[in-house]
């Protein structure tokens, strides 16, 4: 058999799957993934799943109908184990093999381990997959005291959920704020008083050094100062790692992630990577990034799969993220490494701000709490690279739409370059 | 069940039939119809759901909350005052068929 192959069945998965498919790739398209389940919904895993606020048929994306319909097998269960890029081919944990014409990989990332003694004491979860929420939702149901590992996405969100079911929660964070690689200082404040006033304990600066248990089970978590928190459920949430293993085995380049240009291909003409797999040169980092959002996997994937099918257009999306805590809408867009000053907009006191970053005169990033129409500015202004200018910005009845409007004339004088 | 119309920006039109408890966004979604993307599964986040309800249905249907204003406001296709995010929207008792037109861009 040859075709496309894709290898794992998430957003990116799928996405280059469907786009190959719209832009009239006509040959077979086969999916592979290690999970058993239909292509599911990830971000409310840490959020609403917990909560029983979406159940798990409303997790589903798709079904076999629709895969049916659009002509795409799925080989659900099965684990990609070597791929040989001369060859073209592709061997399967059950012995099989299967022959591509094009390949994609999509296979994400995993949960960074936690390497302390106790790391693999009952009670020890991590948050990735659908398996691993069903899991972790069980066992809340049974806890009293949760310690989350990690002050980021996952572990925030986790401990927000777990402050509405009503646990005791400490969060425990190395380094000195929240969200640190991801927000800036005042937005990582306002979220650390959120928690506080949810009752969550958070220890900033601290590490865990071991985990202790009893009978096999988790019982407290010891932090390098030397203080014991009981914990009947640990949640380690400490980064992701690029599931890279079948392209850097083979001598495909990968640095932190398959290694891949502005349409998702490696260095191999056929073989494609795209969503937190894979690490692209980005014009809105002005370097090399590999990303771990829903946006990146679909528009990365869109571009895989069109070039799949011999239609050209680059990716080249202003990278965006959510998060979700109690009431705070925590909205990002761009990416604001780079930022030598920053000006805000809205109050704390009301829980509606936003932070624009620059570089100079242009704006390159906003971080927003409660304040979706400011986002939705940036991202049309960031995408046309039109800044308002930074006392513009401070000003929040400053209406930055006719700006926006202009973006289109922008992009139009972009277009011909 | 109750059905949608969905009139795409080529003028094709495409009709699902839904539960109505299902939101808009999710039926587009689950059934492939091209420009819906709905990346954050409906949390009032990424306003890539976008459409157009029906001129004559926009009254018959819950009116937008603060939030989906605020999303709607900067939307990359044309912004009408038909416009919502379909992933607040549910066919009401009232209506048996909601037709929606999917714009050309999402943000």
């Amino acid at each position: 058999m040859t075709g496309l192959v894709v290898i794992g069945a998430s957003y990116a998965g799928i996405q280059s799957a469907l786009s190959a498919r719209e832009a009239g790739y006509a040959d077979s398209i086969t999916v592979v993934c290690d999970e058993t389940w239909l292509p599911y919904q990830r971000p409310p895993l840490s959020k609403d799943f917990l909560l029983d606020v979406t159940s798990e048929d409303n997790l589903l994306l798709r079904d076999e109908t629709f895969f049916k319909k659009e002509r795409i097998d799925l080989d659900l269960g099965r684990r990609a184990t070597e791929l040989d890029p001369g060859a073209k081919r592709v061997s399967l944990d059950n012995g099989t093999t299967l022959d591509f014409d094009k390949l994609v990989l999509a296979t994400g990332s995993r949960a960074r381990q936690i390497a302390v003694t106790g790391a693999d004491l009952d009670g020890v979860c991590y948050l990735r997959s659908v398996t691993d929420a069903l899991d972790l939702k069980a066992r809340l149901a049974q806890a009293a005291e949760v310690v989350i590992v990690g002050g980021g996405f996952i572990g925030l969100e986790v401990a927000s959920s777990a402050a509405k079911l009503g646990k005791k929660v400490t969060v425990v964070e190395s380094v000195t704020r929240l969200l640190e690689r991801a927000v800036c200082p005042l937005v990582s404040n306002f979220l650390h008083d959120m928690h506080l006033a949810a009752g969550v304990d958070v220890r900033m600066g601290e590490s865990v050094v071991a985990m202790e248990g009893d009978n096999g089970r988790v019982t407290a978590v010891t932090l390098a100062s030397g203080t014991k928190l009981r914990a009947d459920l640990v949640l380690v949430g400490i980064g992701g790692i690029a599931n890279d293993d079948l392209a850097r085995t083979v001598g495909l380049k990968c640095t932190n992630g398959v290694v891949v240009d502005e349409h998702g291909r490696t260095e191999h003409p056929d073989i494609y990577a795209a969503g937190d797999c894979a690490n692209h040169y980005n014009r809105f980092a002005d370097g090399w990034v590999r990303l771990e959002s829903v946006q990146n996997a679909q528009d990365q994937a869109k571009a895989a799969g069109l070039a799949i099918a011999g239609r050209h257009a680059p990716y080249d999306a202003v990278p965006r993220f959510w998060s979700d805590q109690y009431d705070a809408k925590l909205q990002i867009v761009g990416l604001s490494a780079r930022h030598d000053r920053t000006v805000m907009r809205g109050s704390e006191d009301d829980g509606k701000f936003s932070v624009f970053f620059y570089r100079g005169d242009d704006l390159i990033a906003a971080d927003s709490i409660n304040r979706p129409g400011d986002q939705m500015a940036c991202r049309r202004l960031i995408a046309a690279g039109v800044s308002p200018k930074p006392e513009e910005a401070a000003d929040p009845s400053f209406d930055l739409r006719p700006l926006v409007r202009a973006t289109d004339k922008a992009n139009v004088a972009r277009r011909n370059l | 069940m109750a059905r949608i119309k969905f009139i795409l920006s080529s003028g094709e039109k495409e009709d699902v039939e839904i539960e109505r408890d299902v939101t808009i966004m999710m039926a587009a979604v689950r059934n492939g119809i091209r420009g819906i993307d709905g990346e954050c599964g409906g949390c009032l986040d990424c306003a890539t759901c976008h459409v157009y309800v029906d001129e004559a249905q926009v009254d018959l249907i819950p009116p937008p909350s603060d939030d989906e204003i605020e999303l709607l406001s900067n939307v990359t296709a044309f912004r009408k005052s038909a416009s919502r995010l379909s992933c607040q929207l549910r066919i009401p008792p009232s209506i048996s068929e909601l037709i929606v037109y999917v714009p050309e861009s999402q943000s």
